[in-house]
């Protein structure tokens, strides 16, 4: 093609059909691209994602106000501020933007482009891990900095991270496909901050009356910080009992999403 | 030679819950600019939209390019290009990063820069999709349909609502697709965007085509033309009426405006002026219409178009 046929008004063959997808791998790539630049743009997003959990953890790593148990208070809040951080993107991040893509046409636009609907799923997921990426490095980066000792094998910390992933984009494609924008945005923020409250975030569970606990425990967030605390704090082995409830979150959570999201 | 169409549907029900928007339609689209035109409600975007493998038919057949939209998505995809009425676009980007985007989902696109320019879209600069303007958002979308290489093109709607000079500018982009051999879908209630750009309208009111062939063939046929003029009020019509053929209507609209229907030649208008002439009356603002499409579409559907 040269451009300067191109841009000419009146260009014979300009137009003539040339049809064609580009290669899948390159779709999903370049997909996944477009929506971490979209979040990495998007004020309230990097609110969500990176002022808030980077606050907790300075603040609370700085000034005793919650009672975190023997130890240094940054081996305590680490594990809970990753937990928040995976949270925020593959839950709240990831509802408020999907369910205002939806709301906008841009899924609907999508869904005639060559890429295909699990093609742009793999690449929100992507678009997910990469950003989680990015928050691990800076938060671990600060509670090094604050003097964090980190316990526990790799491997148990990448299981727990990826199947929390599941179950949070679960519920949070979930919420986004059902219900309008301005409830997703509504609901996915309370529920950010009730679970940010009565997760084991920063207040220890056993804080709560035992009724409560027993409940709580179930939460998908309280699994993953208990399960990263348990490994990053205390040096345990795989933490099962947390994985299995993360687990079952994430097959709830997807299977309904599969069976309940709404493109338009 | 026999030109396979690009669209074809053939009993086409979609129902959205009690309400049926399309009710048993039947379209062929040949190959060219094919226009479906109709009054808001008609049916005209849910017809499109079961094009486009957005919507299940209720009942009947749909195939576009000889794909059936629904189960052979995957291999039609790539061969569309899709402007949808709004909307379509992240809210955060701008537009030719989205536009980029669109091209990278296909595999030999177009010049991405030299459609910027085309479509006056390098004056959105850094601006996100939210901020630009309605007319900037329409050309960005219009840009998106096109981007990929199709060789079908839906555009729903495509200048509602731009300026005269925007609109222009649209028509002879969608003229050069024309002519570099892109197919052409487009609905529209703007009477002159059918005359001025289709090769090919289909009218449809109440999820029925009701019509269609070439604008000229529309006018032609069925529709009568017009003679028109202003005398003194009260003129004899039933003796106008004897002076005229037969096949010819006449009738005082309002005190002094009189109209005469039929087959309008220079016959009828010199018969006219002759009987004018013979009852000392002087025909004033004499004037003879062709029937538009707006004309035809009001004697089939009863209805006005825009309103």
């Amino acid at each position: 093609m040269s451009a300067g046929t191109e841009a000419r008004p009146t260009s014979a063959g300009t137009y003539a059909p040339r049809p064609g997808a580009a290669p899948l791998p390159r779709m999903i790539a370049t997909q996944a691209a477009l929506e971490t630049k979209m979040l990495l743009r998007n004020g309230e997003q990097l609110l969500l994602t990176v002022v808030i959990p980077t606050l907790l953890l300075v603040l609370f790593s700085a000034v005793d106000i919650v009672d975190t148990g023997s130890g240094k208070a940054v081996d305590f809040l680490a594990p809970g501020v990753l937990a928040l951080a995976v949270m925020s993107t593959a839950f709240t991040g990831q509802a408020i933007a999907t369910g205002f893509e939806r709301r906008y046409g841009v899924l609907k636009r999508l869904g005639t482009s060559p890429l295909p609907r699990w093609g742009l799923m793999a690449a929100k997921t992507l678009s997910v891990l990469v950003t989680e990426v990015l928050q691990v490095v800076l938060l671990t980066v600060i509670a090094f900095s604050l003097g964090w000792s980190p316990q526990g094998s790799p491997l148990a910390v990448l299981l727990l991270l990826i199947l929390g992933t599941a179950a949070f984009s679960g519920l949070g494609l979930l919420m986004a496909g059902t219900l309008k924008a301005e409830a997703t945005l509504a609901a996915a923020n309370l529920v950010f901050l009730l679970l940010l409250v009565g997760g084991g975030v920063i207040v220890p569970l056993d804080k709560f009356p035992d009724a409560a606990q027993s409940v709580l425990g179930l939460l998908p967030i309280s699994a993953l910080s208990d399960g990263l605390r348990d490994v990053l704090q205390h040096g345990a082995g795989m933490p099962w009992g947390d994985l299995g409830i993360l687990a079952v979150w994430a097959v709830v959570g997807l299977g309904a999403a599969g069976k309940f999201f709404r493109w338009e | 030679m026999r030109v396979e169409p690009v669209v074809q549907v053939h009993g086409l029900v979609k129902r959205y819950g009690a309400k049926t928007a399309v009710d048993g339609l039947d379209l062929t689209a040949a190959p060219g600019i094919t226009a479906v035109l109709g009054p808001n409600g008609a049916g005209k975007t849910s017809t499109v939209e079961t094009c486009e493998g957005y919507r299940r038919p209720d009942a009947g057949t749909v195939r576009v390019l000889g794909l059936d939209p629904v189960r052979q998505a995957a291999e039609l995809r790539p061969r569309i290009g899709v402007m949808l009425q709004s909307g379509g676009v992240y809210s955060g980007a701008r537009a030719d990063e989205m536009l980029r985007h669109v091209a990278k989902l296909h595999a030999e696109p177009l010049d991405v820069d030299a459609l910027i320019e085309r479509l006056g879209l390098g004056s959105c600069g850094r601006t996100t999709y939210r901020r630009l303007s309605g007319g900037q958002q329409q050309r960005l979308a219009l840009a998106m349909a096109v981007v990929g290489r199709p060789e079908l093109v839906f555009l729903d709607e495509p200048t509602a609502g731009l300026d005269p000079q925007a609109r222009r500018a649209t028509w002879d982009l969608v003229r050069d697709l024309r002519a570099d051999g892109v197919s052409v879908i487009l609905t529209t209630h703007y009477m002159d965007e059918a005359e001025q750009l289709a090769d090919d309208v289909a009218i449809i009111d109440a999820g029925k085509v009701i019509a269609q062939g070439s604008p000229e063939e529309l006018c032609r046929g069925g529709a009568e033309n017009t003679l028109r003029f202003t005398g003194r009020p009260g003129l004899d019509i039933a003796s106008l009426l004897k002076a005229l053929p037969s096949d010819c209507a006449a009738a005082e609209l309002t005190p002094g405006a009189y109209r005469v229907s039929g087959k309008v030649d220079p016959q009828l208008l010199a018969t006219v002026t002759s009987w004018c002439a013979q009852h000392g009356v002087m025909p004033e603002k004499i004037s003879v219409e062709r029937h538009t499409l707006e004309d035809v579409f009001l004697e089939l559907t009863g209805k006005e178009l825009r309103g």
